[in-house]
């Protein structure tokens, strides 16, 4: 019954953000200015990750391989490959964004609200969910396909850079499996992933510190459930989009 | 003139506001006084359109606010102003850009314009030097002001304020009091103040209406109050001995 009722809350909010913006140029202000939140104050943390992920892909897979001895280790390009285009890349982007960007969102309006600054829009007439919460969400849509883009070759770099320094693979065996039998309809999923995750992360957290009752307290709980909802939304979304796309 | 009529709001079993009736004139200070928990806040909030109440209706010069379609009602909060206790500006922007958001939000004019604006509102309420400076960087007192400039900036037909001494030296508290009650009569909107200073009841209280447990319990001018007989108003007001001393002092005259 509850969940019935946050359901309802959410797609409310949601539904409240399609009406005509009474400023265009404020929205599109605050939609770059959340773009550029999202997109370049995330970029480090990706860049990071996703290199150290490609790396350890490679050496684990490269152990499992050498272990059965059946396999070339030409293959490692392959694997590392598409291990990060459908998986690795888009989830566990998805899984740190929902942390770091998804806390921000919650907090963010959890502070608006318990400061009366959204009630102060409110009265003013602005439209509260559409200028707060929409270019939250666009902003999202816009940034993190393209951070999961760019995990994913820095994923594969790490993978590159790490062969040769271990003396498990030559570049040659990489670049030979990268080029191999390589699916663009692989990409195509990721691509849904990383939409569908954006949407997520971006509106579950914004439902939460939209939503905000109380003081600094309810802020820091609210963040924290922005963080594990996401989470656990993008988790189960992975599963079905897998399953329904391969 | 905001009319009151028999509004009621209640949350879950509780009713907060027990059948509220009152008018609140143009080009007058109305304030709302009471204990903790009597309703004031959740008054304000029916009467800005921030709560809507089960019973009862509110009209702004005639205009039933339940009645009004989004358009209407986004017209009409374009006729208001708010300052809130906590003052409610944006961390993010600069003082400049918290007083001139309402522009840029909902007018076509010019920066220059728009600039010229933020600037009289900035010198009316006392407001120097402090243009680019963000909420954070300045005093309690200051902020108030940016407040009230930020909720005048529209040129408002009416302002609403909570509590707007709170957290504020007499002294300062004293000038925004005034500030409040000068931008009225300059204006001529119609104001109605959340308060619990009682120098603000005596000083700017053109009307004063006194909430108990969700009722208006008394309602009357600054001066009617120094010769009520109503006992929980006077105990209200006048709790502690200085201030009893005063009135007898006042009575005696």
């Amino acid at each position: 019954m509850k969940f019935l009722q946050h359901f309802g809350k959410y797609i409310l909010m949601l539904t409240a953000m399609f009406t005509r913006p009474e400023k265009f140029n404020m929205y599109m202000k605050e939609t770059i200015r959340q773009t550029y939140q999202i997109g370049i104050g995330s970029f480090f943390i990706i860049a990071i990750v996703s290199t150290f992920i490609g790396a350890v892909t490679a050496v684990q897979f490269t152990k499992q391989l050498q272990d059965i001895g059946l396999i070339p280790m030409w293959w490692m390009g392959i694997i590392v490959r598409d291990t990060l285009i459908l998986e690795m890349a888009p989830t566990l982007t998805a899984l740190l964004l929902a942390g770091k960007v998804g806390s921000n969102i919650a907090s963010e309006l959890g502070s608006m609200r318990v400061s009366e600054q959204i009630d102060a829009l409110e009265i003013m007439g602005v439209n509260t969910s559409a200028y707060l919460v929409g270019p939250k969400i666009i902003g999202g849509l816009l940034s993190i396909p393209f951070l999961i883009i760019i995990a994913v070759f820095l994923g594969i770099l790490g993978g590159y850079i790490v062969g040769p320094l271990g003396n498990f693979y030559s570049v040659d065996e990489f670049v030979r499996g990268l080029q191999d039998g390589h699916t663009p309809y692989f990409v195509f999923i990721m691509m849904v992933k990383s939409v569908v995750f954006a949407f997520i992360i971006t509106t579950v957290s914004a439902y939460q510190g939209f939503y905000v009752k109380g003081g600094a307290l309810e802020i820091g709980a609210a963040s924290t459930r922005a963080v594990v909802n996401s989470s656990i939304i993008v988790i189960i979304a992975n599963f079905i989009i897998a399953f329904l796309f391969l | 003139m905001i009319d009151v009529q028999n509004i009621r709001k209640r949350f879950g079993d509780q009713e907060i506001l027990k059948g509220i009736s009152t008018t609140f004139e143009q080009g007058k200070c109305n304030l709302i006084i009471g204990s903790s928990g009597a309703g004031k806040t959740v008054f304000l909030k029916c009467l800005v359109g921030l709560f809507e109440p089960e019973e009862g209706d509110i009209l702004y010069d005639g205009r039933k606010l339940k009645s009004l379609n989004v358009r209407e009602k986004k017209d009409l909060r374009k006729e208001m102003g708010m300052l809130f206790q906590g003052n409610a500006l944006f961390d993010s922007l600069t003082v400049e850009e918290n007083v001139r958001f309402p522009l840029d939000m909902f007018t076509k004019q010019t920066m220059e314009e728009k600039m010229e604006r933020v600037n009289f509102c900035l010198d009316r309420v006392n407001l120097k030097n402090a243009n680019k400076k963000y909420p954070g960087e300045i005093s309690g007192g200051m902020m108030k002001r940016v407040g009230i400039a930020r909720a005048i900036v529209m040129n408002p037909k009416y302002l609403f304020c909570d509590e707007p001494n709170s957290g504020l030296d007499p002294q300062t508290a004293l000038l925004i009091d005034e500030l409040i009650m000068e931008l009225t009569q300059e204006f001529n909107m119609t104001t109605v103040i959340n308060t619990h200073d009682m120098n603000s009841v005596m000083g700017i209280g053109d009307k004063v209406s006194f909430f108990h447990q969700g009722h208006i319990h008394w309602e009357g001018t600054k001066d009617d109050i120094l010769t009520t007989k109503n006992q929980l108003l006077s105990d209200f007001i006048f709790a502690s001995d200085f201030l009893k001393k005063l009135r007898e002092a006042a009575l005696n005259k």
